[in-house]
């Protein structure tokens, strides 16, 4: 059975190695750059270690002379033992895919000051912020360096490694203090209002003395129009937080002439729970469950991305049935995800819940399967180190699984992608209200960091899936749509494209599943004391449904505690181009535009 | 013709409506389409036609076998007269170490002669912080504590009613067979065979013959797929 599997995979021979691109990048670097790039030479590291002053050459040269166009994450690390902060660019190739070159900028801990790259990368904005708000990095010559998770007025950089929230208990689980002979307590009666928040100076709850929103507002006042004809005022409205269109608690803070938007500032960061740090206090399996948190829609992917990045640092390899299940499982939940995301576009478009549920009631279905195989609808938590959980499930409904998938894929499914192209893709109120609105550029989009449906919207083919194929990817048929426009409409469409060729990717996983009945599903006996066996550091990207997820996580040698863990959130990158997308249409068309991004807050804020 | 579009949107919606009365008439003379468990199980499952609502409390979805929610303690089937049986549970604060979020308080049992005995003295769930990810129950390697189907936890007072102590955790074995029939049965058959491999090394000595050790029926190695494991 594996064999296989195994014969379609294409063999590396020796000319691959030698014209491998992040290598023959490297050397071009290092030769143009002797002094400034270096090869990362510590332990369990890969990529190159460039230095601060000649950052902004080297991702210059690496964009315009390399071909490396697409900046995918930037990471903030706290070498708090050598004293250093720590940059990480994860960049890439969107023509010609294949893993990514890593740079590492280490600054002095004390002065961590970096030149910005969002004048090359305009995607950098929104990550160079996180690293200035979450670790104090700072950016020289960012345009808006303000803090962006947290609030205005939070002290401290949450972070860094000496960072202590008031009430404190351990740097890792698990916490001595509740076992053994722990006295139980609830959290809140320890952290009583005014005991867990530290205020910054001179600051007051009344607000006089520290004005969060005039930073906000600065060059987006109230101002009259000095020039001849209709006098307009500009008047700044703030669309959210509590606003039901922005999918949940997110702010926009439009400029506006008239109806026309003339500016607009997306604001985060109400949902944010510093999911980082409890992941850096957590042990590598305790994360798990919290995975499913970010982008609640789709935790099978996030499960997915998350075990890949641990598993390269443990080394473990992952039977082939639960592969099969595991591209199962994202599969059908990038379905669930993309009915979820359509559903809501045609509500935001003004479609009211009628045609939505009947996305939904697919979904259902779905869902019934995740809850009879993993336990829980949403929260799955599925996935383990090395394999998944458990099998799958002989009944479904009373059907049988493979009898109930089957019906799924083949008949309802299919079935109900074709009654939403009838209820919207020639719809006259849709086609009005979606083609040629929020249109982003290939460039753009490129150049924003922008991942998954929305780059591929833009003219960009670039899906993890096939640019550097993880699981059995890369023996599955199928295409990655591509549509041209990068408007709302072209964003509908490619989720009804890459949700047929998920259809077609199940049903050739199908068949793996019928004859790999009863083989492991796990490598070895799960453990809950996971210690690395090395020290380095991953990074596991995976094609979530709303984009590229990446988790980058950092561990020292017999470590059951990463040293850091970033992860890479879709929808908050995403929403970098969000203003630029915006301007020049109309209030209402702002609905519109964020629902064709597809935002999950748990994900934007984490 | 322009507006053909929201026309064919509009027979799409109206067939949805229509599907809801055609059910109903079918389900008319087999007991009615609501509050009917057998009208139920095909509304929600791959057949259902028309309108999905569930119309709760009166009428609930079966939650399968796996589904977790908020652990509890498994104990023997209680002696005749009393509510639980002896504890499953040694104390040994697996549990407690790997919950994500850290909700499991252990006071471990002390013998009278200071030493400390394998069985918890208190045992403290806080189900407000608990995340239902069931890594207690994959993890406790004397199947002691189970993940429950009851959902229904909603109370007045969360400061008192949301701490579960050892008393309002615990739940015979039996309660355990009957919500999740398969699993029960797969670790039922795994301890007996751990109990027979003991017995047969007792008998045998250290130097037997592998080969010759008891071995797991076939019915019972399928079990195992239950539980994901393998032994």
């Amino acid at each position: 059975m594996s064999e296989m599997i195994l014969d379609d995979q294409p063999q590396d021979d020796g000319t691959a190695v030698n014209q491998n691109p992040v290598e023959r990048a490297a050397a071009l670097l290092k030769e143009r750059f002797p002094d400034a790039v270096t090869d990362d030479t510590r332990d369990g590291y890969t990529g190159l270690m460039v230095s601060a002053d000649k950052l902004v050459e080297v991702a210059t040269a690496l964009r315009d002379d390399i071909g490396f166009d697409y900046l995918s994450s930037v990471t903030g690390v706290d070498q708090i033992n050598d004293n250093k902060m720590e940059v990480v660019y994860h960049t890439y190739s969107i023509d010609q895919g294949g893993s990514g070159l890593v740079l590492h900028v280490q600054v002095d801990r004390d002065n961590p000051v970096l030149p910005s790259l969002t004048p090359i990368w305009p995607g950098a904005d929104f990550q160079e912020r996180e690293a200035w708000d979450l670790l104090g990095i700072h950016f020289d010559g960012h345009h808006d360096l303000r803090r962006i998770l947290t609030w205005d007025g939070f002290a401290g950089h949450p972070l860094r490694k000496d960072w202590k929230e008031v009430f404190y208990e351990e740097d890792h689980k698990p916490f001595g203090s509740r076992w053994p002979g722990g006295e139980v307590f609830r959290a809140e009666e320890k952290t009583v209002y005014g005991k867990n928040v530290r205020y910054p100076e001179g600051w007051l709850p009344t607000g006089d003395e520290y004005d969060v929103e005039t930073e906000m507002y600065t060059g987006i006042t109230y101002t009259r129009d000095q020039q001849s004809g209709m006098k307009t005022d500009k008047l700044t409205v703030n669309m959210g937080p509590q606003h039901p269109s922005t999918h949940g608690v997110f702010r926009m803070v439009v400029t506006l002439d008239g109806e026309t938007v003339i500016d607009l500032k997306p604001v985060m960061g109400y949902l944010h729970r510093n999911h980082e740090k409890i992941g850096e206090r957590n042990t590598f399996i305790q994360n798990l469950p919290y995975t499913d948190r970010l982008d609640y829609l789709s935790s099978m992917s996030n499960n997915h991305g998350y075990v890949l990045a641990v598993e390269k640092l443990l080394g473990s390899t992952v039977p082939e049935r639960a592969e099969w299940i595991r591209i199962l499982m994202v599969e059908l939940t990038r379905i669930c995800n993309h009915m979820w995301a359509l559903g809501f576009l045609l509500n935001d478009l003004g479609a009211l819940q009628t045609p939505m549920l009947y996305f939904y009631l697919e979904r259902e279905l779905i869902l019934d399967f995740f809850e009879e195989a993993a336990g829980s609808r949403m929260m799955c938590n599925y996935m383990r180190f090395g394999g998944v959980a458990y099998d799958l499930p002989d009944y479904v409904r009373e059907q049988e699984t493979i009898s109930f998938l089957e019906e799924l894929i083949y008949e309802h499914i299919p079935a109900v992608l074709d009654q939403g192209d009838g209820l919207m893709t020639n719809n006259e109120i849709v086609r009005a209200r979606s083609i040629g609105v929020g249109i982003l550029s290939r460039e753009d989009a490129i150049a924003y960091s922008t991942a998954g449906p929305v780059l591929r919207a833009s003219g960009a083919q670039y899906d993890v899936r096939r640019a550097e194929p993880y699981s059995y990817y890369e023996s599955l048929d199928f295409d990655i749509p591509v549509r041209y426009n990068g408007d709302i409409y072209d964003r509908y469409l490619i989720r009804m494209d890459e949700m047929r060729q998920s259809l077609r990717i199940l049903e050739q996983v199908l068949p793996h599943i019928k004859a790999t009945k009863g083989a492991p599903i796990v490598d070895g006996k799960p453990q809950y004391a996971i210690r690395m066996p090395n020290a380095g550091e991953s990074y596991g990207r995976v094609e979530n449904p709303k984009g590229e997820l990446g988790y980058y996580v950092t561990t020292r040698r017999r470590e059951s505690n990463p040293d850091r863990y970033h992860v890479r959130a879709p929808s908050f990158i995403n929403l970098t181009p969000l203003g630029k997308m915006c301007e020049g249409h109309k209030v209402a068309d702002i609905v519109a535009i964020l629902g064709s991004i597809d935002i999950v807050l748990g994900e934007v804020d984490r | 013709m322009y507006g053909l579009g929201i026309l064919k949107g509009m027979a799409i919606t109206m067939k949805h409506f229509v599907d809801s009365y055609l059910d109903d008439i079918f389900w008319a003379a087999r007991g009615g389409r609501y509050y009917n468990d057998e009208a139920l199980k095909v509304r929600q499952g791959l057949k259902g036609k028309g309108v999905k609502t569930v119309f709760y409390p009166e009428e609930k979805l079966s939650v399968p076998e796996r589904f977790r929610f908020v652990p509890f303690l498994v104990t023997d089937d209680p002696p005749p007269g009393q509510k639980w049986g002896k504890d499953w549970c040694t104390s040994c604060g697996i549990c407690a170490k790997v919950c994500p979020p850290q909700c499991i308080w252990i006071e471990r049992g002390v013998q009278p002669n200071g030493r400390p005995k394998p069985e918890p003295n208190q045992f403290y769930i806080d189900i407000d912080i608990c995340m239902n990810c069931g890594f207690c129950m994959e993890f406790c390697p004397f199947d002691a504590i189970k993940l429950d189907h009851d959902y229904e936890l909603a109370s007045y007072d969360r400061t008192t009613a949301h701490i579960h102590d050892k008393e309002r955790l615990s739940k015979p074995l039996s309660y355990w067979r009957e919500i999740a029939p398969k699993k029960a049965a797969a670790e039922a058959a795994i301890r007996d065979h751990v109990d027979e491999l003991k017995a047969w090394k007792k008998a045998n000595g250290r130097d037997a013959d592998p080969s010759t050790a008891p071995k797991m029926t076939e019915e019972n190695t399928k079990q195992l797929f239950y539980r994901g494991e393998y032994y």
